[in-house]
């Protein structure tokens, strides 16, 4: 067992741990935030895609004693008081969410591109989301979703 | 997008989803996520490495020693505890959730292990001991036992074939695929010795007739087997049906462990051992006339059930009889049905579940027929459409199409998809050197199943000995809370669809009250709630029978809200209006708010009127009288609506690599009245995305001896965003009087044609070498395997 201090959105977490535990398991078995969704625990389909320090990375290839000290960011930290991220309200007008089971990974996916908003090409936005797979929305949705939030023009994918 | 204007219906307008606001924060309570009950452990499943194989001694005593496992659930368990499932057709043998003796298919499982974490329960599980001796696998459909074997003649088909100018065949092959839904099967059991009783938490989304077939393999009565289903399910297109077969299993390890225990399926689980549509070989013949004309159809269709004839199966043969003529007026018929054992897991539902299969041996031996005749693949189908003036439009196997215009379908397929366009782009793409294509597909798109279509399965008559089945039975109760708001329960589990939304705005056009005042609860618990057999989401089934008996719902509680409001503002109940969250008299301004009227009914009912029930409680029912159990000579309406669909596409083959790209794709379809425009197309695009795996990517392979070869999301291809096409949607006004809600499927068309379609284009990208598409998947290897082979002047 190892004792594990980390960040999730903001507030300090702390659990003793065997070093193979992943840190996508920490997160909903300790952190006790399940939004952070799995769905095939190799790497694939992004559903368990969090921030650590800022970055999109999959927490089913972590392992928890990895992310030791570490800012972790998950979905539930989007939303504030005054409502919805932008980028989630954009999910919701463009229908891009179905089971909403991928859609957390996809949410924090983008999020990483946020802050510089404003530079972001379509090409890196398909690219970010060709890291995931959706099984219900076909990807129109979240494309256009995703087109409109960053503000780009919609374009004819989809 | 459009936006929604309030002071219209709610019902027809792209109104955004209720259930998003707690899905997109993370807020959403799959099975995985919930807790119910304290002292949890989890289960990890050992399973046959063998696709065939004697299973021998099975030693736990190393997992037994590891610390933190508390149980393990053994074969001479499972004998001793549990009864196997009954398989609703002779032939079969009975099919039990656990290998007894035998195993027969690589994943199958073998023994349950119990323990304080998942993590130390796969570590034990890998210390189970088991002796195999390792038997020859069967693989090849064509040399697997028959299990279910029937024949079937509508009309003369005899007669049609001796007239025929010619006669077109050919086979198809179908592959075997899984739309894989991103939450995997989840079950938590509590079995209560003291009550005899099971407690079971999963992600089962129906039909519920797997309820009583659960109950009796646990040995106990239905009404100790409660089922719950949270309202969140992570996708499942059929395949989450399959969960019901590892709730027995689950149940034994909790009452064998004395806790209740967890078992989240992985997704090498998922991929060996859940549940696939079926894959099926057609031996397909069309008699024709000498204007390409189809007089008859000769179909021998076996169907690869795997290792199991697991319920519903055979039920894939069986799920598009009523249509399977599709949009043709096709009269004599003659088909033989087979269910074939082998040495793969078993099939069942799966999005399209017998449609894509159907469509795609159908709609390429109609291009076959155009070829025969001499006529393109627009006008050979246009020849054999049925003409409108013929609906509602009776086939030779006992569908009734309620409504449809399917030439109007097909010029508008082409107007609105843009056929012209599409072949100018395929004409500049070949002329730069590619192998492009063009190709088409029009399909009915059935919705609503009668549940009496299984019985097809046996004969007259072994029908006729028994009880007969059928129906499409669905019910929601509707009730109103002391403040005026509206809470509607119903038993559909839905997996993103977003019944709760599309509920909501029936109801609220209904009586008259904003969305907001209305929550509907589409989660499950057979404890406490109505339901009944055929509860559940599957085969389209929302809009035309859900939708209807809310309707019903709707109209029995407004008609109690009625009586009591004509009470107080003395007016009669034939001219009051419910509408801006009260009741008001037509034409005046006397009016009363609902919250009044429930007041009266939950706090005064001494001052009801006569009569009047002190409840404002309803649960109505819907059920067609067209679900009738199948006929004497094997004819059965076999679903309650039929839609029409046309998908068109343009692909792109490269013709160095062979990889080949959907470029394009149109969707036209007639769905009766569309509910909610945004959550249909969203249905169209994510069916297309099916489809589309289905046609290029997606196929559940094995070696030859029977292991699995696509075991992870590295080798199981799903398209991804890059893959898409660009897509057009287009509905015709469409309307139906067959079902209250006058509306009818729309979420798994596309899945069934897009193979077809796609197909078609293959087949004329590649027309310049000789290649008629007969099996699927054609992706790059296989089509350079196809053209290399020619090239090499092999057949
Ligand atoms: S669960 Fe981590 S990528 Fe699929
Ligand atoms: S919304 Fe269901 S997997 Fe994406």
């Amino acid at each position: 067992m190892r004792e594990v201090r980390l960040s999730v959105n903001g507030r300090p977490v702390t659990a003793r741990v065997e070093p193979r535990t992943t840190l996508a398991d920490f997160i909903r078995e300790r952190a006790l935030l399940t939004g952070t969704h799995l769905g095939c625990e190799h790497g694939v389909c992004g559903a368990c895609t969090v921030l650590l320090d800022g970055v999109a990375v999959r927490s089913c290839l972590l392992l928890a004693v990895q992310a030791e000290g570490a800012e972790v960011t998950t979905v539930e930290a989007l939303a504030g008081d005054a409502g919805l991220h932008p980028l989630q309200d954009a999910l919701h007008r463009h229908h891009g969410l179905q089971c909403g089971f991928c859609t957390s990974g996809i949410l924090m996916s983008l999020a990483e591109l946020w802050p510089r908003r404003d530079q972001v090409s379509r090409d890196e936005i398909i690219d970010c989301l060709g890291g995931h797979l959706c099984r219900c929305t076909g990807y129109v949705g979240i494309v256009r979703a995703a087109e409109d939030a960053f503000g780009l023009p919609a374009g004819d994918r989809g | 997008m459009s936006e929604v204007d309030p002071s219209r219906p709610l019902v027809g307008q792209p109104v955004r989803r209720v259930e998003d606001a707690r899905l997109l924060r993370g807020r959403g309570r799959f099975v995985a996520d919930l807790s119910p009950i304290a002292g949890i452990h989890h289960a990890a499943v050992v399973r046959s490495p063998h696709a065939h194989a004697r299973v021998g001694a099975v030693d736990a005593s190393a997992a037994l020693a590891l610390e933190g496992v508390i149980a393990v659930v053994t074969p001479d368990d499972a004998r001793r505890l549990l009864r196997p499932f009954g398989v609703g057709v002779g032939g079969a043998e009975p099919y039990w959730p656990l290998a007894l003796d035998t195993a027969r298919y690589a994943g199958e499982p073998v023994a349950v292990v119990v323990a304080r974490d998942r993590y130390v329960a796969e570590d034990a599980a890998d210390l189970v001991a088991v002796d195999y001796e390792p038997l020859a696998p069967v693989l090849d459909v064509e040399a697997g036992r028959v299990v279910s074997d029937r024949s079937f003649r509508y009309g003369d088909p005899d007669a049609a074939f001796a007239a025929a100018a010619h006669r077109v065949e050919a086979s198809f092959r179908f592959p075997r695929y899984s739309s894989t839904p991103i939450e995997c099967y989840a079950v938590v059991a509590e079995w209560d010795a003291a009550a005899g009783e099971a407690t079971v938490w999963s992600n089962f989304h129906g039909p519920f007739v797997m309820q009583p077939l659960i109950a009796a393999s646990l040995g106990i009565p239905e009404n100790r087997l409660r089922l719950v289903v949270p309202a969140d399910i992570g996708g499942s297109f059929g395949i989450k049906s399959g969960v019901y077969a590892y709730i027995p299993l689950i149940a034994l390890a909790s009452r064998l462990a004395g806790v209740p225990v967890r078992w989240t399926a992985d997704r090498w689980e998922d991929l060996v051992a859940s549940q696939a549509g079926t894959d099926r070989l057609t031996r397909a013949a069309a008699a024709v006339d000498a204007e390409g004309r189809i007089l008859g159809l000769r179909l021998e269709i076996l169907d690869d059930v795997g290792a199991h004839l697991r319920p519903p199966e055979p039920a894939t043969l069986y799920r598009c009889f009523g249509n399977l003529v599709g949009p043709y007026a096709v009269e004599h018929l003659a088909v033989e049905a087979r269910a074939v054992l082998t040495n793969r897991p078993p099939t069942g539902l799966n999005r399209g579940f017998g449609g894509q299969q159907l469509y795609f041996t159908l709609e390429r031996l109609v291009e076959m027929v155009g070829r025969r005749v001499g006529l393109d693949r627009v006008e050979v189908r246009r020849r054999n459409l049925i003409p409108a003036q013929h609906m509602p439009y009776r086939t030779p196997t006992g569908g009734v199409y309620d409504s449809g215009d399917y030439p109007a379908l097909l010029d508008t397929l082409l107007r609105e998809g843009d056929h012209t366009g599409m072949l100018a782009e395929r004409d500049r793409l070949r002329r730069a050197g590619r192998l492009a294509g063009v190709g088409m597909a029009m399909i009915v798109d059935p919705s609503g199943t009668n549940l009496g279509y299984i019985d097809l399965a046996r004969t007259p008559e072994e029908r006729g000995r028994g009880l007969g089945k059928s129906g499409c039975t669905e019910s929601a109760t509707l009730t109103m809370d002391p403040m005026g708001g509206v809470r509607l329960r119903i038993a559909t589990a839905p997996e993103g669809q977003g019944h709760e939304t599309v509920a909501a705005q029936i109801v609220a056009d209904a009586l008259g009250v904003p969305m907001a005042a209305v929550r509907v609860d589409p989660s499950i618990d057979t404890a406490s709630q109505v339901w009944n057999v055929s509860s559940g989401s599957y085969s389209s089934r929302f809009a035309p029978i859900v939708a209807s008996a809310i309707h019903r719902a709707c109209a029995a509680l407004r008609e109690r809200i009625l009586a009591i409001a004509a009470e107080i503002l003395e007016v009669d109940a034939a001219d009051l209006e419910l509408v801006g969250g009260g009741v008001r008299a037509r034409g005046s301004d006397r009016a009363v708010p609902l919250r009044r009227v429930a007041g009266v009914a939950h706090w005064d009912p001494g001052a009801l009127p006569p009569g009047v029930e002190p409840l404002l409680s309803v649960t109505a029912s819907f059920s067609s009288e067209l679900a009738r159990s199948p006929a004497g000579d094997d004819t059965v309406d076999s679903s309650i609506c039929y839609g029409g669909v046309g998908g068109l596409c343009l692909v792109d083959i490269d013709p160095d690599t062979c990889a080949v790209t959907l470029l394009r794709y149109a969707s036209v379809h007639d769905s009766g009245r569309i509910l909610n425009p945004l959550l249909a197309d969203g249905q169209v695009a994510g069916a297309l995305a099916h489809g589309l795996g289905g046609a290029l990517y997606e196929e559940l392979a094995y070696d030859p001896d029977g292991n699995p070869l696509t075991t992870s999301f590295m080798d199981y291809l799903c398209p991804t965003v890059r893959e898409m096409p660009e897509l057009r949607i287009h509905h015709l006004r469409g309307d139906t009087d067959f079902v209250p809600s006058r509306a009818k499927g729309i979420g798994e068309g596309t899945c069934m044609a897009a193979p077809a379609a796609i197909a078609s284009a293959v087949t004329d990208a590649l027309s310049g070498h000789g290649v008629e598409v007969t099996e699927l998947p054609v992706h790059g290897g296989r089509i350079w395997e196809w053209l290399h082979t020619r090239e090499r002047g092999e057949p």
